[in-house]
């Protein structure tokens, strides 16, 4: 058996060096004012933000809440752009807005890099990441996930209704992910609870949101101390003996930037499978168009990434400054929102159309600046060929209960319950 | 003719440039892009650089004319 000291303790004890954070008071239940009190964890906000982003742009373009400790959520292209380029007013210390702030001197490294992590120390976190997802890298899974969604359905049978999102969208990016890390490929269902956990357990109490928290990490070293025992080609035993200035990395930043992989680069692509699905459901001259020219579907795809969006980022202002007018106090929330900036008039033409013939789309829907989502070009190759698989084999479908379908709460938007009627 | 090059300060290796237009660009060992040979545009690609220019988005992509 292999032993490396750095991953022989559990995570309660790994823990417990280090100092702990802040909590703010968890504020839960209607928005009085989208401009003063809003709440990315309300599902009138899940259910179809564009409206009140739209309503905000024209009467108070930076929004703020006194919910999550305080918090601001600039809503046009321009305030969101010039934040993510702004590393030095900004940090990336924590991307998730929530009741907690970790303690300052988690940066620049922040629990889980390189998306936690500020410069300069982030250049070189990322790009000991960067080879594994490029375009040509990626391409290799390819042939393993288009055959993934043809069994995806045939497994639906012979069903009348389907559930696009449980169904399908989830178990792709999951599949692929484990396949990368080297993780049980039966463990799908698991990254399910833990994401959920992450992302939309944010008002929970503080002691679940630890034990939950927890739950994770211990799987985490469940795994990379199977990969101590049996190294394997993967990303796994890649990041184990990964050295980065002269030195083998952090457990924490091992087990961080595993974690990062799971939480990040499987329900933002299941959110952005299913909404293109959603809109494909809703949208028969779009759908018709697609399956009669699948040539269009790589322009299309930029459109529904566009226009559906799943992902908003975090950021912690740095210090007391005014901002474009409004006064920001050190550890204030950013709520930096892509889909915000996505449907931006000012930046794009018939913002709220989805065109899914639109040739020009500068979207910032991967980020902007130096934490470009690291894995687009995984993303995109999931996205093309789960849509391609789709309409292949499942020409025809409609939305079988508008109402029934359910979109994700907190900062990666898609639906999480997609009854369609197929055939 | 047309010249076009990528300023590497800004790239961030989104792709849309060797996605557009894979007989101009293409990309690195890190995913950044590069402009394959001199920078000259042949005329049947102008029209692809373009479209790599306009959906770059990070402006990194520059042409010259």
């Amino acid at each position: 058996m292999t032993t490396d000291e750095r991953f022989g303790r559990s995570f309660e004890e790994m823990r417990s060096d280090r100092e702990f954070g802040t909590r703010s008071p968890v504020v839960t239940g209607p928005v009085s004012d989208w401009a003063t009190d809003f709440s990315h964890m309300e599902e009138e906000w899940a259910a179809d933000p564009y409206p009140i982003l739209e309503d905000l742009r024209e009467r108070c373009p930076i929004a703020h809440t006194d919910r999550f400790g305080g918090a601001w959520l600039p809503v046009r292209h321009d305030d969101v752009a010039e934040i993510a380029y702004d590393t030095d007013r900004f940090s990336s210390r924590s991307p998730v807005v929530g009741n907690f702030r970790p303690p300052l001197d988690i940066a620049p490294v922040g629990g889980i890099p390189p998306i936690s992590s500020d410069p300069p120390f982030h250049h070189d976190a990322r790009k000991l990441l960067l080879p594994a997802f490029t375009r040509n890298a990626v391409a290799k899974l390819e042939p393993a996930t288009r055959d993934f969604c043809h069994k995806l359905i045939d497994d639906m049978g012979t069903a009348d209704v389907v559930d696009a999102a449980t169904q399908y969208a989830q178990h792709i990016p999951a599949r692929v992910i484990a396949q990368m890390l080297g993780f049980p490929q039966e463990d799908g269902p698991k990254f399910r609870t833990y994401i959920e956990d992450t992302l939309e357990g944010i008002n929970l109490p503080p002691e679940e949101r630890v034990a939950k928290v927890g739950a994770l990490f211990s799987y985490l070293l469940e795994q990379i101390r199977a990969h101590l025992d049996q190294p394997a080609d993967d990303l796994t035993t890649y990041l184990i003996d990964a050295e980065l200035h002269g030195q083998k990395l952090d457990p924490f930043h091992v087990a961080g930037t595993i974690s990062l992989m799971l939480v990040a680069g499987i329900d933002t692509t299941w959110s952005a499978i299913g909404a293109s699905l959603w809109h494909l459901a809703r949208t028969p001259a779009d759908r018709k168009r697609l399956v009669d020219e699948p040539s269009l579907l790589p322009t299309a795809m930029e459109e529904f990434l566009r226009a559906y969006a799943p992902v908003t980022m975090g950021r912690l202002v740095k210090q007391d400054m005014e901002w474009h007018g409004v006064q920001m106090k050190a550890e204030d929330w950013i709520l930096l929102s892509f889909p915000a900036a996505n449907r931006d008039p000012a930046k794009f033409d018939r913002a709220n159309e989805v065109v899914v013939d639109r040739e020009v789309n500068k979207h910032a829907a991967f980020g902007l600046g130096i934490h470009r989502c690291l894995g687009s070009h995984l993303a995109r190759m999931e996205l093309r060929v789960a849509l391609e698989v789709w309409l292949e084999r499942i020409p025809e479908f409609t939305l079988a209960d508008p109402t029934a379908v359910h979109w994700s709460t907190g900062q990666v938007r898609g639906p999480r319950t997609l009854p369609l009627r197929v055939g | 003719m047309m010249r076009v090059s990528i300023d590497s300060a800004k790239c961030q290796g989104h792709g849309r440039c060797y996605s557009l237009a894979p007989q101009v660009f293409d990309e690195d060992d890190e995913g950044q892009g590069f402009v394959i040979g001199s920078g000259d545009v042949a005329a049947d690609q102008e029209a692809a650089v373009y479209l790599a220019e306009a959906n770059c988005p990070e402006g990194a992509v520059v042409i010259e004319k």
